[in-house]
């Protein structure tokens, strides 16, 4: 449902400042905190980052609060290279991943909340469950009716596996679901941005000769139609790729299906 | 527990980019238009009903400020014209390109402020 204003239990207030004392190359992080034992509101809490004695990713930031200045601070990390989608936040306004963010690519203050309009857990880390449960909606592994041979792969000609590139490389992290107004306000019933790009890699596979029903179950005003091409998730995407083409894609199986 | 959990902001930190903007106008100047279509009722009825009625709405209309709602009725109608020729080319699968994006969103903008002027100039 649309409600553009947060709950009174989610209004963010203002919390405390760490200051780096000695330190003469400073950076003020400022970053949601919520704490779940203790029955207040969440609140933006500021830390004074020493540059000099940090490295050079959003990241490495937030690990140095956590393993220097502040251990309570909770997030989710895991790989450090952009390829397990753990450390997805909303940074100076935009979701992606911590990891592979250079904090020289921003000036002044860096904000950091979680993935917007999500149940929060504990600080930066948002409930994900539905997310993906939605993603096991789509069935995402290989239906075949066909037996597979025994003594090899299924194999793909290198044109059928081109198909694959801009897709594949999806890890999930949800930067552009939870970047994507109609998923604010519809994610209990539309699949969003990535759910939809990976419904769109299962389509696009030779291998899969699901397509029917997996387009059958798409084709429903809410799971699919909700985009309304709005294209912050093509922005947002910390990996370059276009969950809206995808999404295209998918009506456009839709149109050939029904009229051609 | 999981009852008392907070949202996290949406709206409120949300930088939205320029192709989001020009959604999100898109669809304001949709439900300007929906209420714009009451004045254009007005206009119709004022005109079927004779000469009186029909110079009673020109008083009324030329008021200025009746005035810059006409000109950003006018405005709002190209605007959602434009988006919506941008919402085709999409249909088609193609244009979706990081790069082309704004670039896209600049035109619409150039497009129907152009129109607008025109439609001024002609007027």
């Amino acid at each position: 449902m649309v409600e553009f204003t947060l709950p009174r239990n989610s209004v963010v207030k203002k919390g405390k400042l760490y200051k780096a004392d000695g330190a003469t190359n400073i950076r003020l992080v400022q970053v949601y905190r919520w704490d779940p034992d203790s029955g207040e509101n969440p609140r933006i809490d500021s830390y004074e980052i020493d540059m000099d004695h940090c490295g050079p990713m959003v990241l490495d930031a937030i690990l140095k609060i956590k393993n220097e200045i502040d251990s309570s601070l909770t997030f989710r990390r895991s790989c450090r290279e952009g390829v397990c989608g753990s450390c997805a936040m909303n940074i100076n306004g935009k979701n992606t991943l911590a990891c592979i963010k250079a904090i020289s690519d921003y000036q002044g203050t860096i904000k950091i909340f979680p993935l917007p309009h999500m149940s929060v857990i504990k600080d930066l880390v948002a409930d994900m469950s539905h997310f993906f449960e939605q993603y096991a909606s789509i069935k995402p592994w290989l239906t075949a009716s066909s037996e597979a041979p025994a003594d090899s792969e299924r194999l793909q000609s290198r044109e059928d596996r081109a198909k694959l590139d801009g897709l594949y490389e999806c890890v999930l992290c949800a930067s552009c679901s939870t970047s994507c107004p109609s998923y604010w306000w519809n994610s209990d019933k539309y699949l969003g941005p990535a759910i939809l790009l990976q419904a769109y890699r299962w389509l696009a596979d030779s291998r899969d000769d699901n397509d029917k029903e997996r387009l059958d179950e798409l084709d429903e005003s809410f799971k699919l139609y909700r985009c309304h091409t709005i294209m912050n998730c093509t922005d947002t995407c910390p990996k370059g790729l276009n969950p809206a083409k995808a999404i295209a894609e998918i009506k456009k199986r839709l149109v050939e299906r029904d009229h051609l | 527990m999981s009852a008392n959990r907070p949202l996290s902001p949406h709206l409120q930190v949300y930088r939205l980019p320029l192709t989001g903007l020009v959604s999100i106008t898109h669809r304001m100047t949709g439900v300007f238009l929906s209420m714009g279509l009451v004045l254009f009722v007005y206009v119709l009825f004022a005109i079927a009903a004779g000469e009186n009625a029909y110079l009673a709405m020109q008083a009324f209309m030329s008021f200025w400020l009746f005035k810059l709602v006409y000109w950003g009725f006018i405005y709002a109608l190209f605007f959602h014209l434009v988006h919506g020729i941008r919402h085709l080319i999409w249909d088609v699968g193609k244009t979706f390109e990081r790069a082309t994006l704004d670039k896209f969103a600049v035109y619409e903008l150039a497009c129907s402020a152009s129109l607008t002027l025109l439609t001024f100039i002609v007027s």
